[in-house]
């Protein structure tokens, strides 16, 4: 095989410095490709390709209530992103988001469930807070476990955030279960001071979409400007030179997790603080694990990360459209997901590289 | 039956899709490879092996459209890592998503189907020894499944091409220079690491509970990935840790079967727990991780 590759693949040359238009190309290149791989997939499967590009990518835009809908599933998935891809460009693989963000659902409905008559304007930024605060003690597990213990954190917290989804599951279907519920699986509906106060009247769009751009805005400053957020980059990029440079390796893992963490609770507790109004075993349809797509597509770049998170938004938007309209399973949207992200690495593959048909600096070795 | 004996038993059957997943990443990560997307590649090698078994293709059939549907998938990896130098947890997540993302769309139809499973074979006199007895009665996956641990024991023991996988992974710049193909040997491990994922996704889907539900994998992929970790990338132990996860997924139904009175939740918890402390345990120790570990896991080769 590797006579083959070197008598008819090209092969990967490194470039000199790193090409900007491969770097602005690579997602709407790697989006375009995977379009047409799924598209393929839908005529394999029987559905019309039309119907579904239209209803997926077209219909989110036509009518300022879907818009709007687009607008309120970008939350949850900025938030966490935006949390991720700190950690992740300090090579700390938190993959438990999903876990962090239910942990921070349940935090926040502690409130309305334990003092259901509780009224005062300060119920929900405190729901808030508590949500941030779950999150980043769920985090805080696997960072114990990956500083103290030298534990994988990528098992770890997947680990976690499994455990988090059964422990979800047993208090909506115990002691946090509506008693005027039909014995459906959730809580009580919260009251109306433990709701985020709605933005655009008329739709669900709600305050939290505001404190989710001003933190987008703060983790550009953070990660682009604050000598900080350089640390965590160096840490990174060049661990031994970051520990040459005295930045603790041990600190920068804490700070990445309990960010990311206090990131994703934060995005749970708005979820059931705002568009839901209780807690429900479906609280997440998996934002904890698109959300990881979200942040590598937007380049691990704060500025990326809001364009690829109004994308993702789109596709669940649309998702739901093609499933009404086209006929088209959900689990359409995790192919699709799974491999736009496969798409883009192949494409950002040429940041770095170009391709070259004829070897010129290396022979084959015999 | 007591408990123990109802764990002794079922243990193994519980172990098999652990120990297929496990064995086929150990050949992965000892060519240098983390391929993180294995509950992915289980996920589809169960709903096309449950398929083919429902429509009357049969156990073998099933089996190798698992493996072969699986490493296909597991060659996009390798595409992607190999070919393109992608960052490898990256790649193996999207893996993860989009098997599970085509297990979903491919078993839509056939949800909460059931098909029968293997009949188990047993051992003349062995399987009639008290309270161990059971361990002595398994279906024919089972005994291969051992079969499979022993050769690939042997192989990375006593043959040349044990030996070239683990050059390769500990040193593959200098595997390279005294002409060892590294792309060629890690395409060929990660193929083998889907394959054996696939097959350990179909027998959890056509033998052990031989009924279509999606999603239902459950983690044991993750755990397979973490059983690696737990064997310190020595085949024996990785047996022993699929063993005993095999003995804590039937721990739920054993303490329920007593009248154990304990949330349904927490028993399904416990594989996920039991992962959690073991790894803390282990990686503890960083002399034995650094020791037996895989030198070059995780980096890409360039030349």
């Amino acid at each position: 095989m590797s006579a083959f590759s070197a008598a008819f693949l090209p092969t990967l040359v490194r470039r000199e410095r790193a090409s900007l238009a491969a770097t602005l190309l690579a997602p709407p290149v790697a989006l375009a490709v995977a379009t047409v791989l799924n598209l393929g997939l839908y005529v394999l499967m029987g559905r019309d390709p039309p119907a579904v590009l239209y209803a997926m990518l077209l219909e989110p835009f036509l009518s300022w209530a879907s818009f709007s809908e687009v607008l309120l599933k970008t939350g949850p998935l900025l938030l966490i992103a935006q949390g991720l891809a700190i950690g992740f460009r300090a090579k700390v693989f938190n993959i438990g988001a999903e876990g962090q963000f239910i942990l921070g659902a349940i935090f926040a409905s502690s409130i309305p469930v334990w003092f259901p008559q509780a009224t005062g304007q300060w119920i929900w930024p405190m729901m808030l807070l508590l949500g941030a605060v779950g999150g980043a003690l769920w985090a805080s597990i696997t960072a114990f476990w990956r500083v103290r213990l030298n534990a994988n954190e990528i098992l770890v917290s997947l680990m976690l955030s499994l455990v988090a989804a059964q422990f979800l599951n047993y208090l909506l279907l115990g002691p946090w279960k509506d008693p005027n519920g039909f014995n459906f699986p959730q809580s009580v509906m919260f009251q109306y001071d433990a709701m985020v106060p709605v933005l655009i009247s008329g739709t669900r769009v709600n305050v939290s979409l505001l404190l989710t751009i001003a933190l987008s805005i703060a983790a550009w400053i953070f990660m682009q400007k604050s000598f900080v957020g350089y640390k965590l980059q160096v840490g990174g990029l060049a661990p031994r030179a970051a520990g040459y440079a005295g930045f603790n390796q041990g600190w920068a893992i804490w700070l990445s997790l309990l960010i990311g963490g206090c990131a994703a609770g934060l995005a749970g507790a708005a979820e059931v603080a705002g568009p839901l109004g209780q807690l429900q075993r479906s609280i997440s349809s998996g934002y904890g694990y698109a959300a990881i797509i979200v942040a590598y597509l937007g380049g691990l770049h704060p500025i990326g990360i809001v364009i690829s998170a109004l994308f993702m938004a789109i596709l669940y938007i649309g998702g739901d459209n093609a499933m009404v309209s086209a006929n088209l399973p959900i689990a359409a949207v995790r192919v699709f997901q799974g491999s736009l992200l496969l798409a883009y690495l192949i494409a950002v593959a040429f940041v770095r590289y170009r391709l070259a048909w004829r070897r010129t600096a290396y022979r084959s070795q015999p | 039956m007591s408990a123990i004996e109802f764990i002794l038993a079922g243990m193994l059957a519980a172990a098999t899709p652990y120990l297929l997943a496990a064995l086929g990443e150990l050949v992965v990560e000892r060519a240098g490879v983390l391929n993180l997307g294995v509950e992915g590649l289980m996920a589809l090698g169960a709903v096309l092996a449950f398929i083919v078994v429902y429509h009357g293709g049969g156990h073998l059939l099933g089996f190798v459209a698992a493996g072969l549907g699986s490493a296909v998938l597991s060659l996009v990896f390798a595409v992607v890592t190999l070919g393109f130098r992608a960052n490898q947890v990256a790649a193996g997540l999207a893996i993860g998503i989009l098997g599970q993302g085509l297990s979903a769309l491919f078993g839509k139809t056939y949800e909460s189907l059931t098909i029968r499973g293997l009949p188990k074979l047993a051992f003349p006199w062995l399987s009639e020894i008290p309270v161990i007895g059971g361990l002595f009665i398994q279906d024919v996956v089972v005994w291969l499944s051992l079969a499979a641990a022993f050769a690939i024991w042997a192989m990375f023991a006593y043959t040349k091409v044990g030996l070239v996988i683990r050059a390769i992974g500990e040193n593959p710049k200098a595997a390279h220079a005294i002409g060892y193909s590294v792309i060629t040997v890690r395409f060929a491990a990660i193929a083998f690491g889907g394959a054996m994922a696939g097959f350990a996704g179909a027998y959890a889907a056509v033998v052990y509970t031989p009924l279509w539900a999606d999603g239902m994998i459950a983690g044991r992929g993750w755990i397979a990935i973490a059983l690696v970790v737990f064997g310190t990338w020595l085949t024996g132990r990785i047996f022993l840790g699929a063993c005993l996860f095999g003995a804590v997924s039937l721990m739920g139904l054993a303490a329920q079967a007593t009248g154990l009175d304990l949330p349904s939740q927490l028993l399904a918890s416990l594989p996920y727990l039991v992962t959690i402390i073991v790894l803390g345990i282990i990686s503890a120790d960083r002399r034995l991780l650094k020791l037996n570990g895989v030198a070059s896991l995780g980096e890409p080769f360039e030349r």
